[in-house]
């Protein structure tokens, strides 16, 4: 009686959520808002209500917000159980049971799976734990690099020129401090963006007096007597002193702890339908475990539905609230998560916003502004398609490239647009070769390239 | 003859009054072309606001007068003065309007509008000492006119007494917007409008210098001082952008605040909530964006490319007219869109437009009308309309009463 069951767990069901960050929280509150009765439970590794982290490595870095006040508004009363500051340690499929950390056991009728990712470590462990070797993930890393930043360091170092990296870097410029920036690639956000826009970033970070080394690795944290990071060697045999590290080499999809479980799941992610249902190990999809955020690989019907990972906040918005719907409604009210990749990032005092996937592009065509001037609207294209677009201070636009990628319109762009320059011609993007390891995009992409393809988005009304 | 065009019967005055039954008539055919030379006409909410993000679509005042008709596209711009930068296409227009935000907003001057808070209220109290003795006063006349006039003039740093001076010359300026005037310009009409921005031009000229020399706090100081990434603007971008500021200032102001008070004595149980809640003006302020937007056409703009809406293929070079209130009233947006209701929590309204030239005075506008509206419920004892419908303005484009009689008992 699979139509009894959804409305018996409406009522009286019991719903766990593991992860207690955005996702989480939207997903809670979605479910309360279309009527789950049940009981629901929340479990998060860290001892804090759920917070937002863009601010993280912008605004809190720079003593303008707190670390301790960037809770997420609450949407709703949720009315849950919280298990904060303990993580889920393992899963019980048959059982329907999730274990703790501290031994205890919670048992669903429904699983929601949100619990992200993590800053990843420095990979020598006795270098990581010097003094003064940071990451930055959580609400208590950003309060503790605030705290050195603010101290007056001799130099800070940044391991990585990702988003996050550029931000911290973009942070210690705005403090007055000496920075440099060590990338493996040719530039910054080159995974990301392409080395097209990438040598703009480039520009961006030397003419705000950021030491920029790139093609180099860093090879060896080197400490003091007592413990204290005190210099930075690279692959180049140069050696930088700097009393703050900070390890910026994008994050590792928290899924340890699914090990044995039987669930899909693995270092890129947690693999699931539109729907958000999870697979388990075989490729079967799970009637009762769902996921979201930036811990899930769902597949994309823009993309020629391969299976993306998105470490986008929108993203895990959008993925909790269809999951959430998902959950608990029957088969044929459920709705496909089909979220338009969005990210935007702020540095140097630019304001940088994306939408569709970049790295799935090969060409690149600006179409409106200029390189030179940072201020521009580009075009990623691949088959013949437009696949994603990038502003640099210019976001009005971004809807417009967003529509037309909605439409898979036609790559290189024939039509005219306001304020088109010479240099608005295709050219390569540039992207590094993706079997390099470097920081890693935001976007991880698997499965078939994208086919032919005519899809026209209509907005609905809520 | 055949019944008038639907153009023509909404730029037509008869139906000032109530445009929005012809609005609806015209939601009906979302992409409308009635004449050959005529404008694209788009009403639809989505169509509107993809439109308005559309980078084939210009607001250069060059590229809208090589589309033809409208003989005072070009005439507006000379006079001596440059375009402003709401005629301006990227790059020239992101430059002036940065420059310009430097005097107005975040991040050189964040708390510019709100610290104009505290001196609204005297202002407002000012204009309601001179209705004591009155049991009935012209709403338009001696609130709703004066109120945001006095408030652009001192942001910009204008004198006030210079008031009737200067509107001798916005006057056919303003009227020059008129749609219908913009459709048959006769030969006087277009040199008084050219005469009148150059005398206005001239007339700000004269202050300008005043502070170059010396800098004051408003924001022609802030204009002709300007130095950033951007530069500076010259002496005439200068002039044509305080020209701009001025106007735009407080003709769209004055709409709002009459419309939003006509609105109010028409659903009385509202104005009463607002008496007892000064806080709801905020929504109701937003309400009235989208139910009776003070800008309620966007008629300059030009396609440089050919652009396929709704299946219809819109040539390159033609003119595209976007009906802001006509989208703000389409049921596929909104639900029950023909209802005033402050209460709707969904309520992204086209009344400020979106996109680059989305309005630039929109704070200060959101505060002045927020202010305007919560003092008129809470100062007028049985606020009574004597009149309905008022007398409009000719205007289609900046619609709003031209007088609104209101009768009261008293003042609290």
């Amino acid at each position: 009686m699979p139509a009894d069951y959804v409305d018996w767990l409406r009522r009286e069901g019991r719903i766990v959520i593991v992860g207690a960050s955005l996702a989480g929280l939207r997903a809670a509150e979605t479910l309360r808002a279309e009527g789950f009765a049940g009981e629901l439970t929340l479990i998060g590794d860290e001892p804090y209500e759920p917070y937002d982290r863009p601010p993280l490595s912008k605004s809190v870095l720079l003593g303008k917000a707190s670390a301790h006040r960037t809770e997420l508004p609450h949407r709703r009363e949720i009315d849950a159980k919280w298990r904060l500051g303990v993580a889920a340690s393992g899963l019980d499929l048959m059982a329907n049971r999730v274990r703790l950390a501290d031994g205890d056991e919670v048992e669903y009728d429904r699983l929601l799976i949100a619990t992200g990712v993590r800053a990843r470590p420095w990979p020598k462990p006795e270098e990581a734990r010097l003094d003064g070797v940071c990451v930055l993930r959580t609400r208590d890393d950003a309060a503790g690099l605030y705290q050195r930043l603010k101290a007056g360091p001799r130099r800070a170092f940044v391991i990585g020129a990702g988003f996050a990296g550029s931000e911290v870097a973009s942070a210690c410029r705005e403090m007055g401090l000496p920075v440099t920036v060590a990338e493996r690639a040719g530039a910054p956000l080159a995974g990301a963006l392409g080395g097209v826009i990438g040598a703009v970033a480039a520009d961006l970070q030397t003419e705000n007096g950021v030491d920029l080394r790139t093609h180099v690795m860093v090879t060896a944290l080197e400490g003091d007597p007592v413990g204290r990071v005190r210099a930075v060697h690279l692959s180049d045999e140069s050696v930088v002193e700097a009393d703050v590290v900070v390890v910026s080499l994008g994050s590792q999809r928290n899924t340890d702890w699914l090990a044995g479980s039987g669930l899909g799941a693995g270092p890129r992610g947690i693999a699931c339908d539109a729907g958000c249902r999870a697979f388990d190990f075989r490729g079967i999809v799970t009637d009762d475990v769902f996921v979201a955020g930036d811990v899930a690989r769902s597949p994309h019907a823009l993309f020629g539905y391969q299976f993306l990972s998105l470490e986008h906040w929108g993203n895990a918005v959008a993925q909790a609230e269809t999951a959430a719907h998902n959950m608990i409604c029957h088969g044929a009210e459920r709705r496909p998560h089909l979220w338009m990749p969005a990210f935007w990032s702020s540095m140097f005092g630019v304001n940088i916003k994306s939408v569709g996937v970049p790295p799935m592009g090969d060409q690149l065509m600006i179409t409106q502004g200029s390189l030179a001037e940072r201020r521009f609207a580009g075009v990623y294209g691949h088959q013949g398609r437009i696949v994603a677009a990038v502003t640099f201070d210019n976001t009005r636009w971004l809807e417009f490239y967003q529509r037309q990628i909605e439409r898979g319109a036609p790559f290189p762009v024939e039509f005219a647009t306001v304020d088109r320059r010479p240099e608005g011609r295709p050219m390569d993007a540039d992207f590094p070769d993706p079997s390099l390891p470097t920081h890693g995009p935001m976007v991880t992409l698997s499965g078939y390239s994208p086919a032919d393809q005519q899809l026209v988005f209509h907005p609905a009304r809520h | 003859m055949t019944q008038a065009s639907l153009f023509r019967q909404i730029t037509d005055f008869a139906n000032r009054a109530n445009p929005y039954p012809l609005y609806a008539e015209l939601r009906k055919t979302p992409v409308l072309h009635e004449e050959e030379d005529g404008p694209y006409v788009i009403s639809s909410y989505w169509d509107i606001e993809a439109l308005l993000h559309d980078p084939r679509i210009s607001s250069d005042a060059a590229n809208l007068a090589a589309a033809g008709t409208d003989a005072l596209a070009q005439a507006e711009e000379t006079g001596g003065l440059p375009p402003s930068f709401i005629r301006l296409d990227p790059p020239e227009h992101d430059r002036l309007r940065r420059i310009a935000n430097q005097g107005f907003g975040p991040p050189h001057r964040p708390r510019r509008i709100e610290n104009m808070r505290g001196e609204l209220g005297p202002i407002v109290n000012g204009l309601f000492d001179g209705l004591a003795d009155k049991r009935q006063f012209d709403l338009v006349d001696e609130f709703a006119y004066p109120f945001p006039v006095t408030v652009i003039c001192r942001l910009l740093g204008v004198p006030r007494d210079d008031e009737p001076k200067f509107r001798a010359w916005v006057d056919p300026l303003v009227a020059s917007l008129d749609p219908d005037t913009r459709e048959n310009p006769d030969a006087d009409f277009v040199k008084a409008a050219q005469e009148a921005r150059m005398q206005l031009g001239m007339y700000l000229a004269g202050l300008v210098e005043e502070r170059a020399k010396e800098p004051r706090e408003d924001l022609l100081s802030d204009l002709v001082n300007s130095e950033g990434p951007d530069g500076s603007m010259t002496m005439m971008e200068v002039l044509s952008t305080a020209v701009l500021l001025l106007i735009a200032g407080h003709e769209t102001t004055v709409n709002l605040i009459t419309n939003g008070m006509l609105t109010l004595l028409r659903h009385p149980e509202v104005l009463e909530r607002l008496r007892g809640d000064p806080g709801l003006s905020v929504r109701i302020v937003e309400e009235l964006l989208r139910y009776e937007p003070p800008v309620q056409i966007v008629p300059q703009r030009t396609c440089i490319a050919d652009i396929e809406v709704r299946g219809v293929t819109i040539p390159k070079g033609a003119r595209i007219w976007l009906m802001l209130a006509a989208g703000n009233r389409d049921p596929e947006r909104f639900t029950d869109p023909e209802r005033f209701d402050p209460d709707r929590g969904d309520i992204q309204h086209l009344g400020f437009g979106s996109g680059i030239h989305s309005c630039f005075g929109a704070p200060l506008a959101r505060l002045e009308t927020q202010i305007a509206l919560s003092e008129l419920a809470r100062r007028l004892e049985n606020p009574r309309l004597v009149e309905d419908p008022p007398p409009y303005r000719p205007n289609a484009v900046l619609r709003g009463p031209r007088h609104l009689e209101i009768a009261f008992d008293g003042l609290r």
